[in-house]
Order: C-alpha cells, then sequence, then structure tokens
C-alpha cells in the first residue's frame, strides 16, 4: 500500500490518476471500506502548502480544501455563515470535525452531507485543480448524484469560495439521536431582513432529494414575508425539488411533512438572529 | 515526502517517546498503534468512526484512530489513555472515573478519558452540555452516561494532582457501603485487557466466511486449491468439525451449527472459515462457494406456510408457554372497564462496544480459549461437545468482557478458533468486525402482542388476557426462556385474579433471538403498562394510584399462585414516586398552559422480574480458601461482564468471614481453578452466587474460629501470615499449616429453591422477585414528532443494597438501554449492521436519572438482597411511552417511537379523535 503525502498541489496533481484515492480526514474513506484493506494507492492532502485555512479576498472566502469542521468553527466568520457553523457543530462528533473536511463532505456526496445545504445556501462554488488549470463551478452543478461529482480523476478540488455577503445564517438538522446521527433532513437558511421583512432569503434542503436542493420557488416567496407569515408561506408553497425516499431513518410521507416546520423554524431562526455561533 | 513502503517506518511521539513502527502508512493507525505499538488500550468498536473506543489524540485533538492513516501521524504526537496517566488531566479523570464508577465494563473508557482530557486541558469552568458535546462521539452501552458526566464534572474541579494513594480504589466496606469497584483501577489506567487484547504476537487469524443471503443453498469450489493459493495454514468446514456440529443453551434445544451444512438459515450464517497469518487474509481471494439464494421468510406471520426450519417443529413454532389462573375468558365480560391492543416491538441489538473476541491454543491434548464472555461454564461444555473431548480437557480463561447484556452468553467465536488451534496446534485468533458481530449474533425477540385488561368499576384488576408470539429467528438460543418467562410475568406486579397468557416462539430466516437484559418482559410490559394507562384514563383514575390500588402486597397470590409473606416491595416504588409524580405533573400542566408546539408529558410505569432460571435448578459454587501465608482468596466465577459481581460478591463473602474487602485476594473465573459460578444473566449473581459467597464466607469463618477456639463474636484478623483473632480485649494468634496450597479451604454452593410449574403455569417458578416503578418526564414537539427527555426517576426495590453505587450504575444503564428500545432502537436484517444505522443512545440522549432505592428485605437473597440487572429496563419504555401519550394525545403501539412513528400517531389521533 502507498500513502503519497505531497506538500504542493502540483506534486499533489502528479500523484492523481491510476485509482489513486484522495484521502484528507479519512472519515468517509476509512468507513467505506467497510473493514476491508485500504486502497493500493492513496493521496494524502492534509500536508499540501495552503490547502488548509478560510481567507477573504477579492469579496470571496475562500475554504481550503484541507479546513476541517473545527477550523470552521473555530474561525471568525460573518453573521451569514451561522449555518455552516451550525452544520459544523452537528457533523458527527468531535472526532469527525476534527478531521473530516468541508470539501471532503462536498465530495463523498452523500445525499445526507450535512454541510451542503449551508453551503448552498450562500452560493458556494468548488474550485477545481486540475492539469488544465483551475476551474470553478457551482456546488449545485458539483455534486450531480448520490456519490457522483464533476471531478475527473485527474483533478481535485482545491477550496470551496463563498461570496460575501450580508444576512444571518441558519441550519437545522432533525435526527433520531442527538450526536453521531445521520439526518432525517436538514435546512439551512441565509435570510437578509429589511425593517421586519424579509429582502432575500437563501433556503437549501438536505437528505429530501439524491443531491440537496435550493428552493428558489419558496425563496421569492418569501420575498416580504414578516416573521409571522413564513409558516403560512412554507405550508402552502410548492417544492417540487424535494423527492424524500423511505428508509430506515424515516418515511417519505414524515420527511415531506416535517421538513416544511423544519424550513418554516430555520429561517424563523435566522429572523430573530439567533446567536447559533 | 512519500511513504511508499514501509522500510522507512513511521516516526511519531506515542506517549512522551518517540517512537518509529514499521507499519503500512495506510492502515488504520488504531491496528497499528495495537498490533504495532501494543497500545492495547486504544479499543475498536467499529472501524467507521461510529463509536469513538478508539479514540486518541493528535496534536492535542481527539480523533478516531480506526479511521486515520497510520503515515498521517507522521512526525505528530499521538496520545492514548495510557499515556494521558502522566500527566494530570488523566490523573484527575482516573480519580474521578473510580470515585464514581464511570468505567462498568470499562472498553469505551479510553475513548471517553481521552476525549474528556482533550476538554480538561482547554480549561475553563465546564457545565454538562459542554461535557456532551467533547464526549458525543464516544458510544456506551452500560452506564447511562450520567456517571462519566458526573465524573468528568468532577476531575474539572479537582485541580491539585491526585496523590498516589487516592489512586488505588477505595477497598474498605462491607455490605451496604458504595465500595469503589475493585477491578476498576485497570479499567481507568488502560490497562484492562479484554477479549482481542490478549492473543500472542505470533498467534494467526481467523475470518469466518457468511451467508450473504437470509436463505441460501451453497456449494464450494475446490477448497484445497483454494487454500494453497491463498497462502492460508487451514480452511474449515462442516466435515472439519470433530464433534457435534451443533450447539445451544436450552437442553434439548440445541440446534445452531458451528457451519451451515447444505443452506444457510439466517443472512451471516458461518459456512466456512479460513486461517492464517494478518497478511494473506489481509490479501483474501473470493472465497470459492456458490450460492443459491432461496426464498426467506422473516417475520412470524408467514412462518406456518414457509420451509420448515428445523424438522420436528411444526409450523415453525420452537416451542409455547401458558400461565392461566382462575378463568379470564368467563370474568372478562363481567368487568366494568375492559381495555385490549395490539402493540409490537422490533429486533434489538445488544451494541456493546466490544466486538465477540477470542484466542485458542492447543496444550497437549487439552484446549485452552481466552474469550469475552458471560458463561465461562456452559462456554467449555458447548465447546467440549463441537471438539469431541471431555469438558475437563477445555480450559476457559474469561478475559474483561466489554458489556453482555444477555449475547455473550451464546458461543460465537470460540468455536472457530478452537476448532483451528486444535487442527494446526498453533494460537489462533479473532475479532468479529461490527457488522459481523450485529449480522450474526443474538438479538432481542421481536414482539407482537394481543392483550385485553378488564377491571371493575373501582378500579380492581377482573382479569387479563395475554397472547404474544415472539421471533426467535432461525435457532433456539434462549427463545425457550423468553416464551417461558413471559407468560409468567406479563401481568406486571398487580393481583390478577383472572389470567391467561399464551406464548409462542417462532422460527424466521432471521439471526437467532436470544438472551437480552429482561428475556421477553421489556416486551411485554410495553403492551400491560400502555393499557393500564388507557384503563386508568377510562376509569377517570390517577394513573399512579391505580397502579398502587393493584399492585401485589406481601400475601397477595402471583399469577402463578407463588404467595410471598415477606419482600413483595413494589407498593412501596410506587410510594417512592408519589411526591415526584405529584410535583411533575403540576410541572407539566403549568408548562403546556403557556405552550402550543411542544407539550410536556409524564409517564409511570411498574416491573418485576425473578431473578434466577424459570423453575430449574442453577446452582453457583465458589471456592475460598487462606494460604499458609494468610492470604484470604477468594474464586470468583460470577463473570463481572460491568455490573459489579467482582465487587458485590467479595462484599458479600468479606462481611459474611468478618473482614474487609482489602483483605480478600481474588482469583478469577478460569475454569481450571475456579468452580462454576453459573451464568451471568437472569439477574442471578448477586442473589445465587451471592448466597455461596455468604456461605463460603460463614464456613471459612467457622473454620477459622474452631481453629482458634474462641467464639462466634471474635474479630478476625491477619498480622505476619497469621491470623489474628480478637475476643473480648484478647487476642490470639493461629499459626496456619505450611502446607501446599490453601491451609483453609471451603467450597460451598446454593441454588434457589424453587418448584415445577404444571400445565397451567402455577406454581414457584422463582425465589426471588425484584420489582420497580419508574416515572418519565419528557416533551413533545407536536409539529415534528421528536421526544426530549427531561428526567427519569427510578424506583427500584433490591432488597438491600449490597453496594449503592453500583446499583445506581445498574439503575442508570438499564435506563439508558430502555430510552433506546422505546426511541430509536430497531435491528433490520441486511439493512443496518452497523452503528450509524443502528443507533443506540448516545451522551446526549439521557436525561439526569434520580435513582431510588429502596430495601424490603427478602427471605433468600444474601443479606436481603435481590437481582437488579434486568428490571432496570422494564418499566423504561412503558413510562416513556406514556409521558408521549399524556403529553401529546398519541399511543404508540408499534415501536421504536422515532419522530416519524410519533407523528405520525399524532395525526391519526387528530384524525380519529381515539388513540
Amino acid at each position: 500500500m502507498t500513502l503519497h503525502r505531497p506538500e504542493s498541489l502540483d506534486e499533489a496533481l502528479s500523484l492523481l490518476g491510476g485509482g489513486a484515492v484522495v484521502l484528507a480526514g479519512g472519515t468517509d474513506v476509512y468507513p467505506g471500506l467497510r473493514d476491508g484493506p485500504p486502497p493500493s494507492r492513496m493521496v494524502d492532502l492534509t500536508r499540501v502548502a495552503g490547502l488548509r485555512g478560510i481567507s477573504l479576498r477579492d469579496g470571496l472566502w475562500r475554504i481550503g480544501a484541507a479546513t476541517t469542521w473545527t477550523d470552521v468553527l473555530r474561525a471568525e466568520l460573518p453573521a451569514c455563515f451561522a449555518g455552516l457553523k451550525g452544520a459544523a457543530r452537528e457533523v458527527g462528533s468531535v472526532q469527525i470535525q476534527n478531521t473530516g473536511t468541508v470539501a471532503g463532505n462536498i465530495c463523498n456526496a452523500s445525499p445526507a452531507a450535512d454541510g451542503v445545504p449551508a453551503l448552498m445556501a450562500l452560493d458556494a462554488q468548488v474550485e477545481v485543480a486540475g492539469p488544465e488549470g483551475p476551474r470553478r463551478v457551482a456546488l449545485e452543478q458539483f455534486i450531480r448524484g448520490p456519490r457522483n461529482v464533476d471531478l475527473r480523476p485527474s483533478e481535485i478540488v482545491s477550496a470551496v469560495l463563498v461570496p460575501e455577503a450580508t444576512g444571518q445564517g441558519a441550519f437545522r438538522k432533525l435526527g433520531a439521536r442527538k450526536y453521531l446521527v445521520i439526518s432525517i433532513a436538514m435546512v439551512a437558511a441565509v435570510v437578509e431582513v429589511s425593517g421586519n421583512a424579509i429582502s432575500r432569503a437563501r433556503v437549501s434542503v438536505g437528505s429530501c432529494s439524491p443531491v440537496a436542493v435550493r428552493l428558489r420557488g419558496l425563496e421569492e416567496a418569501l420575498t416580504g414575508a414578516t416573521v409571522a407569515e413564513v409558516p403560512g408561506i412554507v405550508a402552502g408553497a410548492d417544492l417540487p425539488g424535494l423527492t424524500p425516499i423511505d428508509d430506515v431513518r424515516a418515511s417519505a410521507a414524515y420527511r415531506r411533512e416535517a421538513v416544511r416546520t423544519l424550513i418554516a423554524r430555520t429561517i424563523t431562526d435566522a429572523m430573530e438572529v439567533r446567536d447559533v455561533t | 515526502m512519500s511513504l511508499d513502503d514501509p522500510k522507512g517506518g513511521i516516526a511519531l511521539t506515542l506517549n512522551g517517546e518517540a517512537v518509529i513502527l514499521g507499519a503500512d502508512p495506510a492502515a488504520r493507525l488504531s491496528e497499528v498503534l495495537r498490533e504495532r505499538a501494543g497500545a492495547r488500550d486504544v479499543k475498536v468498536g467499529c472501524n467507521a468512526g461510529d463509536c469513538g473506543a478508539c479514540t486518541v489524540l493528535l496534536d492535542g485533538e481527539a480523533v478516531c484512530a480506526c479511521i486515520t492513516a497510520a503515515g498521517q501521524v507522521e512526525g505528530r504526537v499521538v496520545e492514548t489513555q495510557r499515556g494521558l496517566l502522566e500527566g494530570p488531566e488523566g490523573q484527575r479523570l482516573a480519580a474521578a472515573f473510580q470515585r464514581h464508577q464511570a468505567a462498568q465494563c470499562g472498553i469505551c473508557t479510553p475513548g471517553m478519558m481521552v476525549s474528556a482530557a482533550a476538554l480538561l486541558r482547554r480549561g475553563g469552568a465546564l457545565n454538562e452540555a459542554a461535557v456532551a458535546d467533547a464526549l458525543g462521539g464516544v458510544l456506551c452501552r452500560c452506564t447511562g452516561y450520567r456517571k462519566i458526566i458526573d465524573a468528568v464534572l468532577d476531575a474539572s474541579r479537582h485541580k491539585a494532582l491526585v496523590a498516589e494513594g487516592d489512586r488505588a480504589p477505595v477497598s474498605e466496606g462491607g455490605v451496604g457501603a458504595r465500595v469503589e469497584r475493585l477491578d476498576g483501577w485497570p479499567k481507568v489506567a488502560g490497562l484492562e485487557r479484554f477479549g482481542d487484547d490478549v492473543a500472542p504476537a505470533d498467534a494467526l487469524s481467523l475470518r469466518v466466511i457468511r451467508s450473504p443471503f437470509h436463505r441460501a443453498g451453497f456449494t464450494f469450489g475446490d477448497l484445497d486449491a483454494y487454500r494453497a493459493a491463498a497462502g492460508l495454514e487451514l480452511v474449515l468446514t462442516a466435515k472439519d468439525v470433530p464433534g457435534e456440529n451443533c450447539f445451544g443453551v436450552i437442553p434439548g434445544f440445541e440446534d445452531q451449527p458451528v457451519f451451515a451444512e447444505g443452506e444457510t438459515r439466517f443472512k451471516g450464517e458461518a459456512v466456512a472459515a479460513v486461517v492464517g497469518t494478518p497478511e494473506a487474509l489481509a490479501a483474501l481471494p473470493d472465497f470459492p462457494v456458490t450460492w443459491e439464494e432461496r426464498p426467506a421468510n422473516l417475520t412470524p406471520r408467514g412462518a406456518a406456510e414457509a420451509a420448515q426450519l428445523h424438522g420436528t417443529r411444526a409450523d415453525n413454532v420452537m416451542c409455547r408457554g401458558r400461565v392461566a389462573r382462575g378463568d379470564a375468558a368467563g370474568a372478562m365480560p363481567g368487568a366494568a372497564h375492559v381495555v385490549s391492543g395490539d402493540f409490537s416491538t422490533g429486533f434489538i441489538e445488544h451494541a456493546y462496544i466490544e466486538p465477540e473476541a477470542a484466542v485458542a491454543r492447543r496444550v497437549g491434548d487439552r484446549i485452552e480459549v481466552q474469550c469475552c464472555t458471560q458463561a465461562p461454564y456452559m462456554n467449555r461444555d458447548g465447546l467440549a461437545r463441537i471438539l469431541g473431548l471431555a469438558p475437563g480437557d477445555v480450559r476457559i480463561l474469561p478475559t474483561a468482557t466489554g458489556g453482555g447484556f444477555g449475547s455473550k452468553l451464546d458461543l460465537t467465536a470460540q468455536p472457530y478458533v478452537a476448532l483451528a488451534a486444535w487442527r494446526l496446534n498453533r494460537p489462533v485468533r479473532i475479532a468479529y468486525t461490527r457488522t459481523e458481530s450485529i449480522a450474526s449474533s443474538t438479538k432481542r425477540h421481536p414482539s407482537e402482542i394481543r392483550m385485553e385488561i378488564g377491571a371493575d368499576a373501582e378500579g380492581r384488576l377482573v382479569a387479563e388476557t395475554f397472547d404474544g408470539v415472539f421471533n426467535t429467528g432461525a435457532y433456539a438460543s434462549w427463545g425457550p426462556t423468553v416464551a417461558n418467562r413471559v407468560p409468567i410475568h406479563a401481568s406486571g406486579p398487580y393481583l390478577t385474579p383472572n389470567y391467561r397468557a399464551d406464548s409462542a416462539g417462532v422460527h424466521t430466516n432471521t439471526a437467532p433471538s436470544g438472551a437480552f437484559r429482561g428475556f421477553g418482559v421489556p416486551q411485554s410490559a410495553v403492551a400491560q403498562e400502555q393499557l393500564f394507562d388507557m384503563l386508568a384514563e377510562k376509569l377517570g383514575m390517577d394513573r399512579l394510584a391505580f397502579r398502587k390500588l393493584n399492585c401485589l402486597r406481601n400475601g397477595d397470590p402471583t399469577v402463578t399462585g407463588q404467595v410471598f409473606e415477606t419482600g413483595m416491595g413494589i407498593e412501596a416504588c410506587f410510594e417512592a414516586l408519589e411526591p415526584h409524580w405529584a410535583w411533575a405533573l403540576a410541572g407539566a400542566e403549568q408548562f403546556n398552559a403557556t405552550h402550543d408546539t411542544v407539550k410536556r408529558g409524564v409517564g409511570v410505569a411498574g416491573g418485576w422480574y425473578g431473578c434466577g432460571n424459570t423453575s430449574m435448578s442453577n446452582p453457583s459454587t465458589i471456592r475460598a480458601g487462606v494460604t499458609p501465608a494468610g492470604e484470604v482468596v477468594l474464586h470468583q466465577g460470577a463473570m463481572d461482564i460491568g455490573q459489579g459481581s467482582n465487587t458485590v460478591i467479595t462484599q458479600i463473602f468479606a462481611e459474611a468471614l468478618g473482614v474487609s474487602v482489602s483483605q480478600v485476594a481474588l482469583v478469577g473465573p478460569d475454569t481450571d481453578v475456579t468452580p462454576d459460578a453459573g451464568k451471568t444473566s437472569a439477574s442471578r449473581q448477586t442473589f445465587i452466587t451471592g448466597n455461596a459467597a455468604r456461605l463460603a464466607g460463614a464456613a471459612l469463618r467457622a473454620q477459622i474460629l474452631r481453629l482458634g477456639n474462641v467464639g462466634e463474636g471474635a474479630e478476625i484478623g491477619f498480622e505476619d501470615g497469621t491470623i489474628v483473632l480478637s475476643e473480648g480485649g484478647e487476642k490470639r494468634r493461629v499459626e496456619l499449616p505450611q502446607d501446599e496450597g490453601y491451609a483453609l479451604e471451603v467450597t460451598e454452593s446454593y441454588d434457589p429453591p424453587t418448584l415445577p410449574l404444571d400445565e397451567n403455569g402455577q406454581g414457584v417458578p422463582y425465589a426471588v422477585f425484584g420489582t420497580t416503578a419508574q416515572m418519565a418526564e419528557l416533551e413533545v414537539d407536536l409539529e415534528l414528532g421528536t421526544v426530549k427527555l427531561l428526567r427519569i426517576v427510578a424506583a427500584h426495590d433490591v432488597g438491600r443494597a449490597i453496594n449503592p453505587l453500583l446499583v445506581e450504575g445498574q439503575i442508570e444503564g438499564g435506563v439508558a438501554q430502555g430510552l433506546g428500545l422505546a426511541l430509536m432502537e430497531e435491528f433490520l436484517p441486511g439493512r443496518t449492521e452497523n452503528l450509524h444505522d443502528y443507533l443506540i443512545p448516545t451522551i446526549g440522549d439521557v436525561p439526569p436519572i434520580e435513582s431510588i432505592i429502596i430495601e424490603s428485605g427478602d427471605e433468600h437473597g444474601p443479606f436481603g438482597a435481590k437481582g437488579l440487572g434486568e428490571h432496570c429496563l422494564i418499566p423504561t419504555a412503558p413510562a416513556v411511552l406514556n409521558a408521549i401519550a399524556h403529553a401529546s394525545g398519541a399511543r404508540i403501539h408499534h415501536l421504536p417511537a422515532t419522530p416519524a412513528t410519533v407523528r405520525a400517531a399524532i395525526l391519526a389521533q387528530r384524525e380519529n379523535g381515539t388513540e
């Protein structure tokens, strides 16, 4: 077995291909082995210079690909990131948060990825590094389906990018126990309020469709709403993007219904500016 | 830098020492630390980051070593539980864990302490929420987490280094004292050795080949060619079993093959095993087996029509049980109020954090097996039958056992390693993977229960009928025990003049259902105690008052006609809850007046459990001696799987002998030197082995007093290798014979007095019943169906608390398992074979638990003590379900009460306006 530990992005890229598995926190790679032996060749990104950390430049927040959930929690970030921080706190456990990365969560492309709804609500983009140079893809396009992302074998995600924004973030995860739980449904929102009404809402839902989705129709319907009006608007909204299934955690019928409660509460959380950091 | 091969080694600082480990850099760090660095205090419970047992500090941050590549720690600092003991946080934590008995079995303790150390190092004042956040990634199945929270908070307050003297267990105090766990220090110091921690370095590894289908025929390819090509030492199948290819636990029901022959009956059943070096097993090619999937039946509903699993068991009914008293059918129409309902529960997985593990070695013409177990002698006899040996030629050397709860009674891994070691004459080891453990070990029986209960106009019980069908899976295991025990217990601890209870254990193509804390009684309590609430509502009676009105009192006959003249303590349990009940009801009413979405509810339930085997002999034997050097030695064979028998039995023995526990040295349950104290199950050890220990202590005391020719009141002491007897201010020295072996020795047995049951189940099934009443306070989010527990109050009549700290530990751990049964746990064969799809409560899911210990004494128990282990979880689930109904109006008939289930019940209740 070979574990490559490159120290530069170019070196990392040169090691890709040929069935190499990209490793960072290991929190998805190793469970995925199901007690089997490790892959014959892995490329560990955790020593690549400049790949870990969060910075702001030219109106764009950059979350390096090796940035862990604990890094997110410890970073000083504006209010719109409150949902992402809320998600960071609910990823698995402290152990998982300490090594699991934001980019890894995206690349694993689980329908229940804790970080994806919050990043979608932030209009996150994915920066991909490859032999032809870097490219950027909107997160919504990057994840094509369960375990399926827009990434060639010769490429890695180098960063997640979030445009600077105003507004208040919020996140709610519904599960059957407190810690170490895969969600039944998740909602993330970033809400801007003008006066006492919503001027712009961004809402994303996870675990209720093959890939987390933004609810743009609902977002439009919420513009101009006061806190009191939110539950009614959410209850009456058409949410065609949500196609929940029955699984061991909950029925589709329950998800379909409960997610509306969760959406209304998450938006309300953001409007009431709960300090979730 | 690139670690392309292991020749360079991985350089790291491990527990303060620079080490270089020659290992595959892609290997799991947990495996490398355990197997290459000897850090056996790093435990492996899941290999998926789901349980946290392998938590280590990596540059000061808690990580799961099982999902970290070994090569990633190059140049970094790794700390394990053992290393933390060298620093102030670890020392404070170890002392606090020991003081609070925060370690029961001890398998999660390394993960808990390491996680807590990271938290303590950050400094600052702590609260429960911060502790829970820090420890939320470590699962514990024994403690219910409350004492772990207490210990961490306590450690955070003790800034000073703990003095050396405080490290040792406090070992003074007899019966009734809160003695710290006598075997606790190794658990908190990273020294405890469990089933997978004891294999010699040269041991071969074994892997079991299992059926991927619920039912399948199978044929092997060329196994010899495969063995040679794969570089294996041995391939085992049914034809390699020298004795009987069969095991079981109930006489007449031994029906489970070590290796299936011709057809597998459940998904996960073994058909073969391969043995080789770890390297050979890591590179194992596909095993040459061809499967032919066959139609399978997974529920009792289709069992009568399904293919018969066992030749002699028509309609796939393994066995039935019945208790009948009075005339239930005749009396029911005369009842003023009648309620009835259908209730069901699913498979429950034991989910001990230590998967099954064993290592075997051949010693001449004997075989020795080290393993985690609840039943060393049953394992010995079962293995002897499989190997075709005399029982005396099999030696079981139990390791520490990382939780059992019933499933480690049965043979699991032991036959495979024993067969392989016997054939190869080399040590062979195995540790089950989590998936393998969940797929193949026994489960709590799923239940389908219909029950009807009638009361008169004043609220007194008139009649009950109970019909319970239990899915016993592919093999009998402890299914007959469940079928027999449930009808005796389904009335609950209440005076029920007309009673008819029928049970059936039905075979299906699923993992065998066996023993699990309560043996079917928690399932029947879910039905009976919920119907009691429905009946109280019909009567317009307070739910606690209804139970108190009907509970058994001394002199009342049980449903088997047994009458206890003393020690029936259930009324005292309900009375102990009364102030809490009134306060909680008032609190809920006040809360609900001002809240619409979240509603508060309070529930109560009673429970009882007969200690020991049902109308069957189940003796325990205790051996003790005094060495020529004057050391008292207790051969303590009651397996301590975390519940505390090493401490309790010693306290009883020391009390009877008249010495302090610190003067007693323990010899463990090695079958070569320690007699059979029976199995650790059925809440029997404190009662039965405790009695044997009491008799042994008393007999040894009599010998000593006789030797010194002193009276019964004399005090026994030891000085300079002699016994010193003090009486009336005078001291008398007794020189001990300097023979080989013990200078003085006793062996005493105890078998509880029971009587057989007649065809209507009338008789004396148990010498002792323990009773309990628990109360749950919780909040239900009516829109989401989520349940938030606020508090549990648990009153338990334990007769006499030998060690109140251990009693609390049993209660809290049992309650946590009851919460899991009520709210989240369900094993679905083939679907929830890991610890992220099969959910057990985390540290954030168990609310504060207030234990109320009632000591009503007992006619037979040692110093009046009764058993306790199973009782703790019996009322928990129904108390929670009754509280959910109180809060929401919705009655949950089919467990678990997940958010989706609760929400559906709320919607149904709104639609129908009824339960």
